[in-house]
């Protein structure tokens, strides 16, 4: 029915380079297969590493508009999917003359016009591209899961009073999770799983270069190996790549070339966000050579 | 993009076997290496290979990846799986004993031919095979200092061809292969030159290193290191799927998830692999834990408020309104037997416990062997849990005598010291494999702790076949507890955990 979006995985990758976000093998990999199986994908993995970016630059990248459902404890139907205009139908119900009949009111009090879109619902019915979000799907109880269910797997909302509305294209479907619960398995059965995990070296290197203006390379390879250093720490919370992209800014602003013990330790509260943390970045920041030689493991 | 991204090839693109075949052997060793793979993912993963060139071997992967694994701890399992899978699959991967030859020499040319980088002495007759010892640990050295990773692998590839001496057939592990090639390149020693190196080289330029420069050198170079013993890894995988089949290797290799992982037996890795699976799971349980709190807000009828209300109404008591029930913190005394054996696990329940602190209105801990100790102190006021646990592994006062367990004396100075403090709001929770070295149990203490307090629980990290044979006497405690439970696993003690509140 839907014409595929993409033609190979480069050219995914490619595609996404374009926009600024740097994809790696695994995240071009699925959002091609996301598109050839018509699937949604779920999209896991710490806090700050791009997942809700991922969504919004593939929006950027095909052209589509980004419709985009924000999870919360207590969303409802309708929140989440449609709700009938009452107040409409109600000044409906008051402007009725005698003429008309109760069933042609009750016809028409049901009809479109009195319906309400809510984000999963306009995602269907768009006539034009889309993609839709749904933004930290573990916030919502296991029991608000199952509204998710039907769309996920057959891209149709049934609505009692109008019958089932099925989608006119098959839309590209980013779901996200911070993990802070387990998500049901008939959630995860209709999804392809991507864990987005913090980036290597190399690929965090280039997210500073292509995001950070004008910053050297220099100086960008040398906050991508700081950073992977901290996150080799036993820390309450890693440095995000958001984080790492604050940092580079911060440096950037400042005016640092060389970034020393000194300005690390100085600007560690912008990687890292518990007194402890910093403290122990500090400590490791500042270890001398004799310090590192107990650490390091020396010849038998 | 490629030719053999139609199903039509995909029988020949894999060393003949017929595709459908060895997905389903795939999916079964996943399923015995506890993996849930339900049968539409199944179905899942077939059309989705269908979409993807075989022989993009990373496509491939994250294609049956993103299909059947759900759950990011799993990722571990199925990657070595499929290593022991496909490893010899496709003609770029298998064991090509005249192409390892070729590849290294080809290499060697090149960093010949490159600017400055003296060759390394051999005369290029012969390649890989030709090279002394000496020469090939010349040209790891440089081929590590310059990150070079096709030269790093036709290393490794040789190390392990040259160094680990298989046989096939030979009825050991493939730790005993890595054991014997990482001998032979003695990496410690290379990681400490190369180091050296660096140093050299900053003083050549003119310029000191800084400790954190340094810090950040010796990072990278583990890490390359690191990768380097990943692909020697690979290779002994490699050859030993080729020496003894598929399905034999993959029985061996076949791990447990982390949240399966034994307490008591975890080796060293796993023990990192609980530590990482801990974080989330705390976080996770204090998320459930609050929200489960938070609903079951529903107290007894408010009767003054409900009448209140009733007067916008007209006196009918249309809204009617509940009070909040007080929530129930409780009061938790953890007492936990930190003996060699049961070390692992009172450090992760005390991790668990103190982590998730918030939902208890107090959290006080003891720790014994022969002695008793209160360690609540330690963890005051500190934000990060493992460095109190790690305190209270070196510095509390646990022995007494020899420093071999004995409940009945550390039980009975319990009660003598802080046994009055056990009140109705306390739950205990007592850690321990009650291995009594046949002391006297004095289980009247926990009979007394019974009466006073809320709850008496007793977690045992053996499996429960072991209870009350040889010196454990976990009977004889769990007759007055309100309950003894196995907890073996990270999955078990999640489940206990979640209970208490």
């Amino acid at each position: 029915m839907t014409e595929p979006r993409f033609e190979s995985i480069p050219a995914v990758r490619e595609g996404l380079r374009k926009v600024d976000y740097l994809a790696d093998e695994g995240i071009a990999g699925i959002v091609y297969l996301a598109d050839r199986l018509q699937k949604p994908i779920l999209v896991e993995g710490p806090a700050g590493t791009g997942k809700t970016q991922l969504a919004k630059s593939v929006a950027e990248m095909i052209g589509a508009r980004l419709i985009r459902l924000q999870c919360y404890e207590g969303l409802d139907e309708a929140k989440a999917l449609y709700e009938w205009n009452y107040k409409k139908q109600l000044l409906r119900i008051q402007a009725t003359g005698d003429g008309d009949s109760w069933s042609e009111v009750e016809d028409d009090l049901f009809s479109d016009d009195f319906l309400l879109e809510r984000p999963l619902l306009e995602a269907i019915r768009a006539e034009d591209p889309v993609v839709l979000l749904i933004d930290e799907v573990d916030r919502v109880e296991v029991e608000t899961e199952a509204l998710l269910l039907e769309i996920l797997s057959d891209y149709q909302v049934s609505i009692p009073e109008l019958g089932t509305v099925q989608a006119k294209q098959i839309p590209l479907v980013f779901l996200t999770s911070n993990n802070t619960r387990e998500l049901s398995e008939a959630l995860k059965r209709r999804c392809l799983f991507l864990h987005v995990d913090y980036p290597d070296m190399e690929r965090e290197k280039e997210i500073v270069l292509t995001k950070v203006p004008d910053i050297t390379e220099n100086l960008a390879d040398q906050v991508a190996r700081i950073v992977r250093s901290l996150r080799q720490l036993e820390l309450k919370k890693s440095p995000s790549v958001s984080e790492t992209l604050d940092w580079a800014n911060t440096l950037m602003l400042l005016g640092i070339e060389q970034v020393d013990a000194e300005t690390a330790s100085g600007t560690a509260n912008i990687l890292l966000k518990y007194q402890s943390d910093i403290a122990k970045a500090v400590r490791e920041f500042a270890a001398d050579k004799q310090g590192m030689k107990q650490f390091a493991p020396g010849p038998k | 993009m490629s030719d053999t991204a139609t199903p039509a090839a995909d029988g020949d693109a894999i060393a003949g076997e017929p595709l459908l075949d060895l997905l389903n052997g795939f999916i079964a060793e996943l399923r015995e290496a506890g993996l849930p793979v339900s049968l539409t993912e199944n179905l899942d993963a077939m059309a989705a290979i269908r979409h993807i060139p075989l022989e993009d071997r990373e496509a491939f992967k994250y294609a049956l990846a993103a299909t059947l694994v759900k759950n990011n701890a799993h990722w571990r399992s199925f990657e070595t799986v499929f290593e022991v899978y496909f490893s010899l699959r496709g003609a770029k991967y298998g064991l090509d004993e005249e192409g390892l030859e070729s590849e290294l020499d080809d290499l060697l040319d090149d960093e010949r031919d490159g600017p400055g980088e003296g060759g390394s002495g051999s005369d290029g007759q012969g390649g890989g095979q030709a090279l002394t010892p000496e020469e090939l640990q010349q040209l790891l050295f440089q081929a590590m200092m310059k990150g070079d990773s096709s030269l790093m692998r036709a290393i490794a590839r040789q190390a392990v061809k040259r160094f680990a001496g298989m046989e096939p057939g030979r009825p050991v592990g493939g730790t005993y292969y890595l054991y014997r090639t990482l001998r032979n390149l003695d990496l410690d020693n290379l990681l400490e030159r190369m180091m050296q190196a660096q140093r050299e080289q900053a003083a050549a330029d003119g310029q000191e290193m800084t400790p954190l420069e340094e810090r950040l050198e010796q990072d990278e170079l583990e890490h390359r290191i690191n990768e380097l013993k990943q692909e020697i890894e690979a290779e002994i995988r490699r050859r030993l799927v080729a020496d003894r089949g598929v399905e034999a290797m993959a029985k061996t290799l076949r791990k447990p998830l982390p949240e399966d992982v034994d307490f008591m037996h975890a080796s060293r890795e796993e023990m990192v692999g609980l530590r990482k699976a801990l974080i989330p799971l705390t976080r996770r349980l204090a998320v459930r834990l609050a929200r489960k709190r938070r609903h079951n807000r529903r107290g007894p009828l408010d009767f003054r408020r409900t009448v209140r209300a009733s007067l916008s109404y007209g006196g009918v008591p249309a809204e009617p309104k509940f009070r909040h029930p007080r929530p129930h913190k409780p009061e938790i005394f953890v007492i936990a037997d930190i003996s060699g054996s049961v070390a692992a696990f009172a450090r992760f329940t005390l991790m668990l416990v103190y982590a998730i602190s918030g939902q208890f209105s107090k959290v006080r801990s003891f720790v014994f062997i022969d002695g008793i100790d209160e360690v609540t102190s330690y963890f005051e006021g500190v934000e990060d849990v493992t460095e109190a646990v790690h305190r209270v592994n070196t510095e509390a006062d646990v022995v007494w005598v020899d420093g071999h367990s004995d409940y009945g004396h550390a039980f009975e100075v319990f009660h003598n010291k802080w046994g009055k403090e056990i009140g109705p709001k306390t739950t205990v929770i007592i850690l321990g494999d009650a291995r009594n070295n046949y002391h006297a149990s004095q289980s009247w203490v926990i009979k007394e702790m019974q009466h006073k307090a809320r709850h008496v629980y007793w977690l045992n990290p053996e499996p429960k076949s072991y209870w009350d044979t040889g010196d454990s006497i976990v009977g004889d405690y769990g007759a007055h507890c309100d309950g003894v439970y196995e907890c073996r696993n990270l999955r078990q003690l999640e489940k206990f955990v979640e209970t208490l509140t």
